[in-house]
């Protein structure tokens, strides 16, 4: 995901202090991964440089940092692209889960033993993500249900191939 | 580990020339939640009925509390699977002549409970389901979710020591699907039952504690081997 994408588009609604703009990240989006003040304010000085934010004054006897930053006319044109752009759907075409696999079968240990693995790790996950959806608020609930559907897509992809190992294995020897 | 509640081993089950079980083992812990995976066609609802002492697996042995499902005469199977275990089926399981309440309390009636206590009861879970406002329609007015939820309450209302549920929100969207997983799980955990719950879904089975894996009827339960 791209946080200075993000940062920006959180100065949007209007100027705020780095320490501030953090606050907001990560009340909506950190999810147990708090962004560091560092990221912040080399993202903040990153687009400063290419004109997307500008400082709007700085607060007196507040503490070290109180510069103000505001978002340009850039800016805003640069958060409005990013969401009318679709993300890249990402083909995975060369997962190392498929890599694995095909290594297993190529040098005669148990394929299926790799996607056991795979399959347990990643119920593992889910499980973990269904208990926090549980005692989680609707923006939790969103947010795991993002990650369950993916994590779902793989173990999708696992077992179709589990059910035609026999057919890769002859592929990948011949 | 301790003694499973319910264990079954080495079981085979054949319909004519299908070898539908090759040999499964499976083990359930009491109040456990273990999810049984696996392709379509692989021997997991066979399992379950095996497991459930609705069908009598060809060889093979099945422990609960100490008795063999597969020694037992089909009276007392049955009288076992009223009194021990629960039951919850992708669809049309509850009796349509039937309002929701008398169907969550037939159970408790097949019991031989009388009808006050039993409708009571079973007006209790209704409310635990959440669907305590359709205890008088019948389930053929009520949608796929509430039906789905009355027959959970129907599953639980004789507290079980083991849930059999096969594919139990196959035919709900994802939010009705998750709603009833919900419902179940907390249920089930709350009364202390285990639940073998039967899906080829990864979201569903992550509602569980644990999951096995059938494949071509085998299954190869770590924790049995262990
Ligand atoms: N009553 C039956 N009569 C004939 N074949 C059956 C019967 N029940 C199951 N089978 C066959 O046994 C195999 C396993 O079926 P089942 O246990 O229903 O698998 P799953 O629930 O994993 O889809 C399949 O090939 C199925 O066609
Ligand atoms: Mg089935």
């Amino acid at each position: 995901m791209s946080v200075s994408r993000t940062l920006l588009a959180l100065l949007e609604p209007g100027p705020r202090h780095g320490y501030d703009l953090k606050r907001a990240y990560d009340e909506q989006f950190a999810h147990g991964k708090q962004l560091a003040y560092g990221q912040v304010y080399s993202t903040l000085s990153r687009l400063l440089r290419n004109g997307l934010v500008e400082e709007a004054g700085v607060e007196h006897g507040a503490g070290p940092d109180r510069k103000r930053y505001t978002i340009t006319d850039a800016g805003v044109t640069d958060v409005e692209t990013w969401l009318r752009t679709a993300e890249n759907p990402e083909p995975y075409l060369q997962n190392t889960l498929y890599t694995k696999v095909v290594l297993a079968l190529l040098s005669g240990r148990s394929a299926h033993d790799v996607l056991d693995t795979q399959r347990s790790a990643h119920l593992a996950v889910m499980r973990d993500l269904t208990r926090r959806k549980a005692d989680g608020d609707l923006a939790d609930q969103l947010i795991c249900d993002h990650a369950l559907f993916h994590l779902e897509a793989d173990l999708r992809w696992l077992e179709l191939t589990a059910a035609r190992l026999d057919a890769l294995a002859e592929v990948v020897r011949s | 580990m301790t003694e499973p509640l319910l264990a079954g081993r080495d079981l085979h089950k054949s319909f004519g020339p299908t070898e539908a079980l090759r040999g499964a083992d499976v083990a359930v812990r009491a109040g456990e939640v273990l999810a049984v995976m696996g392709p379509s066609g692989s021997g997991k609802s066979t399992l379950l009925h095996c497991l459930a002492g609705i069908v009598r697996p060809d060889s093979g042995s099945i422990r609960y509390q100490g008795r063999d499902l597969v020694e037992m005469s089909d009276g007392e199977r049955s009288a076992l699977r009223r009194t021990d275990f629960g039951f919850v089926f992708q669809f049309g399981q509850l009796v349509p002549e039937l309002t929701c309440l008398e169907n969550v309390a037939l159970p408790l009636r097949l019991g031989g409970a009388k009808r006050k206590p039993a409708e009571a009861r079973a007006r209790q879970w209704l409310e635990r389901l959440e669907v305590g406002d359709l205890g008088d329609r019948r389930p053929g007015d009520v949608s796929g979710g509430q039906g789905q939820r009355v027959a959970v309450a129907r599953a639980l209302v004789s507290d079980p020591k083991v849930v059999f549920a096969d594919e139990p929100t196959g035919a709900l969207d994802s939010l009705n699907g998750e709603k009833v997983m919900r419902l179940l799980t907390d249920a089930a955990r709350g009364a202390g039952a285990a639940v073998v719950l039967v899906t080829h879904e990864p979201r569903v089975a992550a509602h569980s504690d644990r999951e096995i894996v059938v494949r071509d009827g085998r299954v190869k339960d770590l924790e049995l081997a262990a």
